[in-house]
């Protein structure tokens, strides 16, 4: 088994590289460099071009590849045009906020899902059922986007639970359990909302699978053992079907960033995805690049743990 | 000494398909005495599975009618709490395909333990170990020890019918149901499973049901058979009795398409078993497969008649029955 998991481990390494050299082309392909707009206007071209030269900006693009690529692996993402501060103190709050996001959101989305998937699995066809399946196709039907604002309509504005913008109240002392609060009440909104539209599809993903492993045949060998219906549920069916849900967790934080992109402009909430927005909307490319990489990286992370995951669980992929 | 175990009665089992019920299982009555073998024949279709998983209460959306007494007791009339007493410890069922009867996550040892666990809570951990690893070794599995620790997918077919009947004789049953144990199997293997079934039934002196479409595992293994047909018994009797003076047309169209020696051609019975759906509710069941046959042969509604002590067959046909010649019966396939 630990086999398996240090070769997918390795295969990640690879993947992350290819991620970089793609990402790397594309961003040469946008208009301008680190010069255009930034210097005087009065600079010459003949002095433009000297400086270029001087900076390695005529380099082929491996040259620069390489050069990038060695600053990213020392943790130097480059320079905000915008911020004019180094990029990797611009994002470091940023995803401590969104990692505090999604880990919220992740956590709320198992609360509904598990529940919801169950009772609509192993009532299936009941009106309990059909009820929780609606809430299903209203989730997948509506727009992550409109439905964040009526949250933030009612709730923010309407009801004022909740704070309708930022991370937290300006002014507390950080580390103070005051400061934790307001970190926490600043998060639950955009969370919920979040995790209200994303978990539709693992309550649908969970209630198939409890309704195709209840007719499995080890089922009908566990009720002619002469097991209550309360243990084959327990004990036969739910673990055969939370196999592949915990499999899917990796591939939430995919669909994570995602939502974290939409959620965190509407509720201004100072994350990666609101800065992501920012830099494009600015033109500051080497924001992007750094946001889109750790995205990236992020999305193959979620895929390597839902394999290490699947092989720690289920005993048909341990490969001795 | 030989006791009645099971008595069925008038067992009607009926599915809904749409907004009505169909009977898969219509109007079945049998017995079934401990230290005896009574087999089931018939073809797919025939309701052969859908009984025994009536008599185990394993339907869980059919409407189930009749009585089936286990030891006097009304098992298709009582509370599911006591069914699940019995279940698994005085009746037990062998499954028909093992590669998908065994929890695909849990431990060999684990689902034999389970029986255990549920019908002999008092068994201390260690004993409950011994006992799975006798069972094991019981059924022959090489290397108890080892298999005890595997998953089923670490086993072969063979091996995994084993445990399936491990699982099952766990609790010594008083009454058996093999649900086609071999038919997933291969020949060598099937032979090996017979035997440890039989072995099991002198051993344990139970009760057994075997259920089969080979009606060659039939002769050799069970003391009485019964002929299934469209959810009915259209012929049961001793194993002797039915093998030398088979009445039925069914049974003997069975019979008849058995490969023999120096046969050239097989006997092909015509048409199939019709469908839930489309069953005839009135008549003999068996009249369309045999048109060759007097419509005035068949009863309006057929019965099981005593033709000679312990040998009733369904339907007055079975006194007109003849088989047709080969060009008659192409004459008859053209019309029909």
């Amino acid at each position: 088994m630990w086999k398996f998991i240090v070769r997918r481990i390795l295969i990640t390494i690879p993947q992350i590289i290819l991620l970089s050299v793609l990402l790397f082309l594309l961003a040469q392909a946008m208009p301008g460099d680190a010069l255009s707009g930034l210097v005087d206007p009065n600079v010459s071209l003949e002095q433009k071009n000297a400086l270029r030269e001087k900076l390695g900006l005529n380099a082929p693009w491996y040259e620069k590849y390489g050069e990038w690529a060695s600053g990213l692996v020392q943790g130097d993402l480059g320079q905000s045009f915008r911020f004019k501060m180094p990029v990797s103190d611009l994002i470091e709050q940023r995803m401590i906020n969104t990692f505090w996001l999604s880990l919220a959101t992740l956590i709320i989305t198992y609360i509904i899902a598990i529940p919801l998937g169950i009772l609509s699995g192993r009532y299936n066809d009941t009106i309990l059922d059909s009820s929780i399946t609606g809430y299903t196709y209203i989730g997948f039907a509506t727009p992550l986007f409109i439905f964040g604002l009526v949250m933030l309509w009612v709730f923010g504005y309407q009801l004022q639970w909740f704070p309708t913008s930022g991370s937290v109240t300006p002014g507390l002392e950080p580390g103070s359990f005051e400061y934790v609060l307001s970190k926490a009440q600043h998060l639950l909104l955009p969370a919920i909302s979040m995790a209200l539209i994303q978990t539709v599809s693992t309550v649908q993903y969970l209630r198939s699978e409890i309704v195709d492993t209840k007719q499995r045949e080890f089922i009908i060998t566990a009720r002619a053992k002469g097991a209550s219906e309360s243990r084959v549920y327990n004990k036969h069916i739910l673990r055969n079907s939370l196999l592949p849900i915990a499999a899917f967790f990796g591939y939430e934080i995919t669909f994570l960033i995602g939502g974290t992109v939409f959620v965190e402009m509407i509720f201004g909430f100072p994350g990666m995805g609101q800065l992501f927005i920012e830099s494009i909307l600015l033109r500051d490319y080497s924001v992007v690049n750094a946001v889109v990489l750790i995205f990236g990286i992020a999305a193959i992370l979620g895929a390597l743990l839902s394999d290490i995951i699947l092989s720690l669980v289920d005993p048909r992929i341990r490969i001795k | 000494m030989r006791n009645k175990l099971l008595e069925i009665n008038n067992l009607k089992t009926s599915f809904r398909i749409g907004d009505n019920y169909y009977a898969a299982v219509d109007d079945v009555s049998l017995t079934v005495n401990n230290n005896e073998i009574l087999g089931i024949v018939g073809e797919s279709g025939s309701g052969k599975s859908a009984l025994a998983f009536s008599i185990m209460g394993l339907h869980t959306r059919a409407k189930i009618e009749g009585n089936i007494f286990y030891k006097g007791q009304d098992i298709a009339n009582i509370s599911p709490a006591k069914l699940n007493k019995l279940r698994g410890d005085d009746l037990a069922m062998i499954f028909q395909d093992p590669l998908t009867a065994l929890n695909p996550l849990m431990r060999i040892g684990d689902q034999i333990a389970e029986t255990l666990i549920l019908h002999k809570p008092e068994m201390s951990q260690k004993q409950r170990k011994e006992r799975v690893l006798e069972l094991i070794d019981l059924v022959r599995i090489p290397r108890p020890e080892h298999v005890y620790e595997q998953f089923p997918h670490e086993l072969s077919g063979g091996m995994r019918q084993r445990v399936v009947i491990a699982i099952a004789i766990a609790n010594r049953p008083d009454l058996l149901i093999a649900d086609e144990p071999t038919t997933a199997l291969d020949v060598t293997i099937q032979a090996q499973i017979l035997d440890l079934i039989r072995e099991l039934k002198n051993d344990l002196d139970s009760g057994v049901i075997l259920i089969t479409h080979d009606l060659g595992v039939v002769a050799e293994m069970a003391d009485r058979v019964a002929v299934m047909y469209a959810g009915q018994i259209v012929e049961i009797a001793e194993v002797h009795t039915l093998f030398e003076n088979p009445l039925h047309p069914y049974t003997k169209s069975l019979l008849n398409s058995v490969p023999t020696e120096g046969q050239e051609k097989l006997h092909v019975i015509q048409g199939v078993v019709p469908s839930l759906q489309k069953l005839p509710r009135k008549g003999c069941r068996f009249a369309a497969r045999i048109p060759w046959v007097d419509a005035s042969a068949h009863e309006e509604y057929p019965e099981l008649h005593e033709v000679e002590p312990g040998h009733f067959v369904r339907c007055t046909c079975y006194s007109h029955f003849y088989f047709p010649d080969e060009s008659k019966e192409a004459y008859a396939h053209g019309n029909s």
